[in-house]
């Protein structure tokens, strides 16, 4: 860039006030008792974790009754992040893998921990690791990470269709 | 050109501070249109959106708003950081090109998430305006003075706006300002950013409006009176309030004029004035006269203002009237940016 | 990374059970300005205010980079004063934590002596009663001038100082 030409720096910061909607409380009030809370479509009848909004973004109708999902789960995808980026918390290579909990029907995302990047793979089960309860909030960040479970790996016919 | 009539109105309920995310907001409206055109929503075969993101604080937001469409098949969507009503503008034009026949036009706002007279200062140029960080309220309380300083606006014209305001709202369930009071008694309230005073400005809503609009081999049997879409323009102004004349609106003449609203008598109209003193040089700028055309039956703007609804609300509103047999002909109008920058007009008629 | 301002996530409970948490959007923009607003700040970073002179001979300050009318690159610079007239105004009962006045204050389209178009700042009055449309007023630059809008900390009335 040319050294004529000036740069200003005009920060703007803005302040709001978020709900997460009552859609979304049954599952953020899960969290904080270390339940996972996902909810069924009336019309559609598939389960939602997170059930973002109290919607069933297919159906476009309100969800309706409450499923504990979880906690254990199968690794649906994944990727190996080996890029370091501003703000990044996690040591690199670390993976971040859509999982389907055990009961749902919508992968959710998370990292993969306490193995190798290079070993995880498609199909592999993995469980949440908590923090400890007297930290946990009505969020996700409760679980810290997925390990393996050590189980056989799913069959891909279990997941093929919720990739 | 393709006839195109709006056939259904719904908006939800204006609120001050509402606790729905804004696709729960959303989702009862869009069930609520298409029950009231008696349509499914594998008829509406266009779907497009008005909403901003500096509003919900978060980028791209209104991709989460589809959640609330059942886009499932996949559906054609688009969607204008704008008012809803350029978002109806949009499906018009995609009607006109015979890419679709029926759409569903929606726009929602939640004014309450943060603090909106500051936020919306981001709107303006990002070089020499915005860092000073004027607020949005002190650049329409500027408008105001340049107008009144200009004569072409009195305070007691301001005045008697508000008063007819609130007493129209007494009639709509759905407004956020209530209690009438006549001009002498606004007039004896302090000014706040002077030389307005707070009845002045809007009351900020969340809120919601969506409606559909279809061609005519369909618009009958959604509508018993659809309101005919007969003309439709919008322009824009400069951005720099420096080199416009703020006691008027060129944008708002040139988009009346293209839309034809003076070639005949306007029986409404519903006017996105959400400042008393924009409904007098709104109307003046689009040829409109107030003494004989009945202006903003609903309270309009002042009296309940989800932003990025609520001009869209003013295209429904002006639709009620002919769906109602209240009016022949209307005058649908919203605008956007500071000081009535930017302005879109249509010409709604029952016959 | 917190933005600066970050408030401590503490949600509270809505009516109807929703979570509620403040948010604060935090953008550090660093923006390149182009030539004219370039040269613009960076003479008020001198204490100089000069605007770029259109087709129509018109003085347009802050300066426009394209005629207004014909889209024509404007280039012509030209020297304005730091005094005016204040063409329309409103006042600012409670100013933004973003403002450069912390008091009450006025805001004005101010014609500057050898303009033709007005711009935007805050005028500091004492009270309300001191503002009036065609009033004359002078820059007050800030202590330590930036390229930036805000070397200009405000304009106060032209007799202010006698």
């Amino acid at each position: 860039m040319a050294d004529d030409i000036l740069r200003i720096r005009t920060p703007i910061g803005i302040d709001y006030t978020w709900s997460s909607g009552p859609g979304s409380v049954v599952y953020m009030r899960g969290l904080e008792n270390g339940k996972l809370i996902g909810r069924r479509c009336p019309d559609c009848e598939l389960v939602y974790f997170p059930p973002r909004n109290g919607i069933c973004p297919r159906c476009g109708v309100l969800l309706a009754a409450e499923v504990e999902v979880g906690p254990r789960g199968t690794i649906t995808t994944f990727c190996v992040v080996n890029v370091p980026f501003l703000g990044q918390t996690i040591k690199i290579p670390y993976v971040a893998a859509t999982i389907l909990l055990d009961g749902a029907d919508i992968g959710m995302q998370h990292l993969i921990q306490e193995c190798e990047a290079a070993d995880v793979r498609m199909g592999m089960r993995v469980e949440p690791v908590w923090k400890d309860k007297s930290e946990w909030t009505p969020s996700l960040e409760n679980i810290l990470y997925y390990k393996p479970t050590g189980e056989p790996d799913a069959d891909f016919d279990v997941y093929a269709r919720h990739l | 050109m393709r006839d195109v009539a709006i056939v259904a109105y719904i908006e939800g309920q204006n609120t001050s501070a509402t606790t729905l995310s804004p696709v729960e907001m959303i989702v009862p409206v869009v069930h609520e249109v298409l029950k009231r055109a008696n349509v499914q929503r594998s008829d509406i075969d266009f779907w497009c959106h008005g909403s901003c993101d500096y509003m919900t604080g978060q980028p791209f937001s209104f991709v989460s708003a589809v959640d609330a469409l059942g886009a499932w098949p996949p559906i054609m969507e688009s969607h204008v950081e704008m008012d809803g009503a350029w978002a109806l503008y949009e499906a018009w034009v995609k009607i006109q090109t015979g890419e679709a026949n029926t759409a569903l036009v929606f726009g929602n706002g939640k004014s309450s998430a943060g603090d909106m007279n500051r936020a919306l200062t981001l709107q303006l140029d990002p070089y020499v305006v915005a860092p000073l960080w004027p607020g949005f309220r002190s650049l329409e309380a500027m408008g105001a003075r340049a107008a009144i300083d200009a004569g072409t606006v009195t305070e007691r014209q301001m005045a008697d706006v508000v008063s007819r305001s609130l007493r129209d709202a007494a009639d709509n369930p759905n407004v956020l300002a209530y209690g009438y009071r006549d001009a002498d008694e606004l007039l004896d309230e302090p000014m706040t950013a002077n030389p307005l005073r707070a009845h002045d400005c809007p009351a900020m809503a969340d809120g919601v409006a969506a409606i559909i609009i279809t061609t005519a081999d369909r618009a009958l049997e959604m509508c018993d009176r659809p309101a005919w879409i007969r003309g439709i323009d919008h322009r824009i102004d400069f951005q720099n309030l420096g080199l416009r004349d703020l006691s008027r609106s060129n944008s708002a003449a040139l988009a009346s004029f293209h839309a034809g609203v003076t070639k005949d008598k306007v029986d409404v109209a519903e006017l996105h004035a959400t400042y008393s003193h924009h409904e007098i040089i709104l109307a003046q700028s689009m040829g409109i006269d107030r003494s004989t055309t009945r202006m903003m039956p609903s309270g309009g703007a002042l009296v309940a203002n989800p932003l990025m609804a609520a001009g869209l609300a003013r295209f429904g509103q002006a639709a009620r009237q002919i769906f109602k047999g209240n009016a022949d002909r209307a005058v649908a109008h919203a605008a956007q940016g500071a000081c009535l920058q930017q302005n879109i007009v249509a010409v709604l008629e029952g016959n | 990374m917190a933005a600066p301002g970050t408030p401590p996530i503490i949600a509270t409970v809505g009516p109807d059970g929703s979570l509620m948490a403040p948010l604060r959007l935090f953008y550090p923009y660093d923006r390149t300005v182009g030539a004219v607003i370039g040269r613009f700040l960076t003479s008020l970073a001198e204490k100089k205010i000069e605007g770029t002179r259109g087709v129509d001979a018109s003085v347009h300050v802050p300066p426009l980079e394209f005629d207004p009318a014909t889209g024509a690159a404007l280039t012509e610079w030209v020297a304005v004063g730091d005094t005016g007239l204040v063409l329309t105004w409103s006042w600012q009962p409670e100013p933004f934590a973003d403002n450069t006045l912390q008091q009450p204050f006025a805001w004005a389209l101010i014609l500057l002596d050898g303009a033709d178009t007005p711009m935007l700042h805050a005028v500091r009055v004492a009270s309300v009663s001191e503002m009036s449309t065609g009033m004359r007023v002078r820059a007050v630059w800030a202590a330590e001038p930036t390229p930036s809008i805000t070397a200009i900390m405000c304009f106060e009335p032209e007799d202010a100082h006698g």
